[in-house]
């Protein structure tokens, strides 16, 4: 299992999306890896992934993919992630 | 592992901007006068929200001011200034904005446990309003250092 988390520079928000998703995996037992990407990166970064985690203003910058891409908006807010990831894993 | 220092140059409270532009400029002003950036760091990230869009605002009432690593980045820097009236970033959930952070890290991978760090603190989501409402350096300090 694998989940990209995507921002504009690849560092900083995409970074804190990565350790909260990491926080929520665990919280939920399921084991999948976390990367974070950029925008320009996301077609390789996401290439066998199964999850996109990105903010709304991102959403349109991704383009064609397989992966289930999951819209976070509060980054912090831990419950709004496992909500949305566990009905994106589920 | 700890966030870069908090000196009082790189808190600037209730500040006055009139557009997210003057808002961003405000924490490179921060970054620069605490000895983290150069000028450069700060247009760079004004350009990261130009092409990108306002996903910087990560949570209601906060952006995360970044770009990417670079030579105008002196050092790891952390950077905090509050708006006395919030202003409009364009985000579709999280604005306004009353409290923007500006980050400079020297390489990728630095910024993991920096970032790591904000998560500790900011998951609290009592940290926000808190640093919004601080009216001195140290109240701001207190809740970044509430974590370590």
């Amino acid at each position: 299992m694998k989940i990209v988390a995507i921002c504009g520079a690849g560092v900083g928000t995409s970074g804190i999306l990565k350790v909260n998703a990491e926080r929520v995996l665990k919280r939920l037992d399921i084991d999948a890896e976390v990367t974070a990407s950029d925008v320009a990166g996301v077609a390789d970064a996401a290439a066998d992934a199964q999850v996109i985690l990105t903010s709304p203003e991102l959403v349109d910058k991704i383009g064609k993919t397989f992966a289930d891409v999951v819209i976070i908006e509060n980054y912090f807010d831990l419950d709004e992630l496992e909500r949305k990831l566990e009905k994106a894993l589920g | 592992m700890s966030l870069p220092p908090l000196p009082n140059s790189a808190i600037d409270l209730g500040a006055d901007a009139g557009t997210w532009r003057d808002a961003v400029r405000l924490v490179g002003n921060a970054l620069e006068r605490s000895g983290a950036t150069e000028t450069s760091y700060t247009d760079r990230m004004i350009e990261v929200i130009d092409e990108f869009g306002a996903y910087i605002v990560i949570a209601p009432g906060l952006a995360l001011a970044h770009a990417r690593p670079g030579s105008d980045v002196l050092r790891e820097g952390l950077a905090v200034v509050t708006l006395a009236e919030p202003v409009a970033f364009g985000h579709p959930h999280n604005d306004p904005v009353s409290v923007v952070l500006g980050l400079a890290v020297p390489t990728p991978e630095t910024h993991v446990t920096t970032v790591a760090q904000l998560a500790n603190v900011f998951n609290d989501a009592s940290a926000i309003p808190a640093i919004a409402a601080a009216t001195t350096p140290d109240e701001v300090r207190r809740v970044f250092d509430a974590d370590n």
